[in-house]
């Protein structure tokens, strides 16, 4: 036995040197290399187009989007922007478990890099577009606690003549009730329904733009340049990574564990770490609050939408629907499912899941390797032995992507 | 589990100078081995001959490149296993990553019958990298069969 653990020693050491001969791309296979790639800024596809949001790329659009996002008279009680929650220095979110407008909310507040490139918005998908996704806060009690009847006051009354100038005549609103709309207080969703269909649609119209302003405010919040672009583009490039660029050896053991063993980058893919999907992975729900199923009814509230790509208020051609068009409706694994968010900053932006379920990323990597049942549906996780170590060494990675 | 085991076993048999030898030699070939991890038994192929031999099934994406995470059309083409265009075929689409318990993140549908056994597909995505299955239920007057395709991105 004396002689085993120096031939071991010797062993070990030969495969090391063989494995890590170098620090640059000698470090990587050919498939670890075009996987880093993948993942780094470098590939970020060119903004995507929203046929839906006519003005989604015109400028005074998203001036009046970025004035009316941090504007705090967009809730009736004066108090609630879509900055409140969306912190501009802190990534758009607000560090919180639940988001807290009016009331408090039943999920985490989504970070906003790059959210225009995404699909489906919000942790659970229910809307198809960002500006029908900037609306839904809105007229959510928990959150602004508006009605679009007031909202359309509102643009008449503050920004009649930058409205105009972008989305044409206001309507007369002179017989539109202050306050009045579907998701209301009692009194509010009667003025609403009390209202004549071609006023409900007039009403409608003013707040479709109202949101189409925003969304146009918001294609402009783009992932930031990370350490681990620069790291990447020097490995893409064949070059030696450069001061902050150059990754220790534990962030280099844990970006080959993100891309291998760990299998994070099943679901964070992409350069915006991402899939832009719904995955159950057995997140336990938060007791107290109601009951979430994620995706399984997001679906039908994003199909029933009146400001989804298929409906009156989107400038979509239906063809050009295509998610909508093929979403899937009915499958088992809506069940719970939510969408992985961008790991782009995420490190130092705790807690942590779709309510805030984990406080660190410690009990994130705890959870995925321990892959629990679901409390309904299925996990698509499966349990993974990592030492201490690769976790220490997963999360020395995952800063790489916060600056 | 079972790579470890049989590592335990080279390492009593040869001991570790062997293993190192071996490991240079993987990793050598780790190095040369394609971009993308194929297993060999994994079938590949974009025709086949659905499973109880009813039709010749062929796959092509429209677009050059298969894109992740990007809506895509496809077109299959239906022949009789006598060589014979299906032109009266409804097809259903499915598919998902079976390592993954999860189906495909869309719903993808036959949208056109291009005639002489051509149907298009639309709405399909592949929304991460590895190994996808495609599978189509095709019904006609002479029965339902299923194609299965394998595809790794």
């Amino acid at each position: 036995m004396g002689h085993r653990p120096s031939a071991w020693y010797s062993a070990a050491i030969l495969a090391s040197a063989l494995a890590f001969a170098g620090c640059g791309g000698e470090d990587f296979s050919e498939a670890e290399k075009a996987a880093i790639a993948s993942l780094s800024l470098a590939f970020l596809p060119p903004l995507p187009t929203d046929p839906s949001n006519k003005y989604a790329d015109d400028p005074a659009a998203a001036a009046l989007g970025a004035t009316l996002f941090f504007d705090q008279r967009m809730s009736p009680d004066g108090v609630v922007a879509c900055g409140t929650c969306h912190l501009i220095d802190r990534q758009f979110q607000d560090d919180l478990p639940l988001g807290r407008g009016v009331g408090v909310g039943n999920r985490r507040t989504m970070p906003l890099a790059g959210v225009a490139w995404g699909p489906w918005f919000f942790w659970d998908g229910r809307r198809d577009s960002l500006w029908a996704q900037a609306l839904t806060p809105l007229e959510d009690r928990r959150e602004h606690a508006g009605t679009r009847a007031f909202y359309a006051h509102f643009i008449a009354d503050n920004f009649a003549e930058r409205y105009e100038r972008i989305f044409g005549k206001l309507p007369d609103l002179s017989g539109v009730p202050p306050s009045a709309g579907p998701f209301g207080t009692e009194a509010e969703q009667s003025a609403w329904n009390a209202m004549p269909t071609d006023q409900q649609d007039e009403v409608n119209r003013v707040f479709a733009n109202l949101g189409k302003a925003i969304a146009a405010f918001e294609r402009s919040i783009v992932p930031e340049e990370t350490r681990f672009d620069r790291f990447a583009k020097a490995l893409a490039a064949g070059k030696e990574p450069q001061s902050d660029a150059a990754f220790s050896s534990e962030e280099i053991a844990g970006l080959k564990l993100f891309i291998g063993k760990a299998a994070c980058a099943t679901c964070h893919t992409g350069p915006r770490l991402t899939d832009d999907s719904f995955h159950n992975t057995g997140v336990p729900p938060v007791e107290g609050l109601s009951e979430d199923l994620g995706r399984e009814t997001a679906v039908a509230e994003v199909v029933a939408d009146p400001f989804n790509c298929f409906g009156r208020y989107s400038d979509a051609l239906p063809e050009s629907c295509g998610e909508l068009r093929f979403v899937v409706r009915d499958d088992p694994r809506l069940t719970r499912a939510f969408k992985p968010p961008s790991l782009r900053g995420a490190a130092t932006r705790p807690p942590y899941m779709h309510a805030g379920q984990f406080k660190t990323l410690d009990a994130v990597i705890d959870h995925y390797a321990r892959a629990p049942a679901a409390v309904s549906g299925e996990t698509e996780l499966h349990p993974l032995s990592l030492s201490e170590r690769e976790r220490q060494q997963l999360i020395a990675f995952l800063n790489t992507l916060a600056n | 589990m079972a790579a470890e085991s049989i590592e335990e076993d080279v390492l009593r048999s040869i001991g570790p100078y062997a293993l190192a030898m071996l490991l240079a030699l993987a990793f050598g070939a780790y190095l040369l081995a394609p971009p993308v991890a194929q297993k060999p038994e994994l079938d590949m192929s974009r025709e086949r001959t659905t499973a109880n031999g009813l039709y010749v099934a062929a796959i092509a994406p429209e677009a050059p490149e298969i894109k992740q995470g990007e809506l895509q059309s496809w077109t299959i083409t239906v022949k009789t296993a006598a060589g014979q265009p299906v032109s009266d075929a409804v097809i259903q689409v499915d598919g998902g990553m079976p390592e993954h318990n999860h189906g495909l993140p869309t719903a993808p549908e036959v949208t056109r019958n291009l005639g002489e056994g051509h149907y298009r597909i639309e709405g399909i995505k592949f929304s991460m990298a590895g190994r996808w299955e495609l599978r189509f239920d095709i019904t006609s007057p002479a029965g339902t069969d299923t194609a299965t395709f394998n595809l790794v991105l």
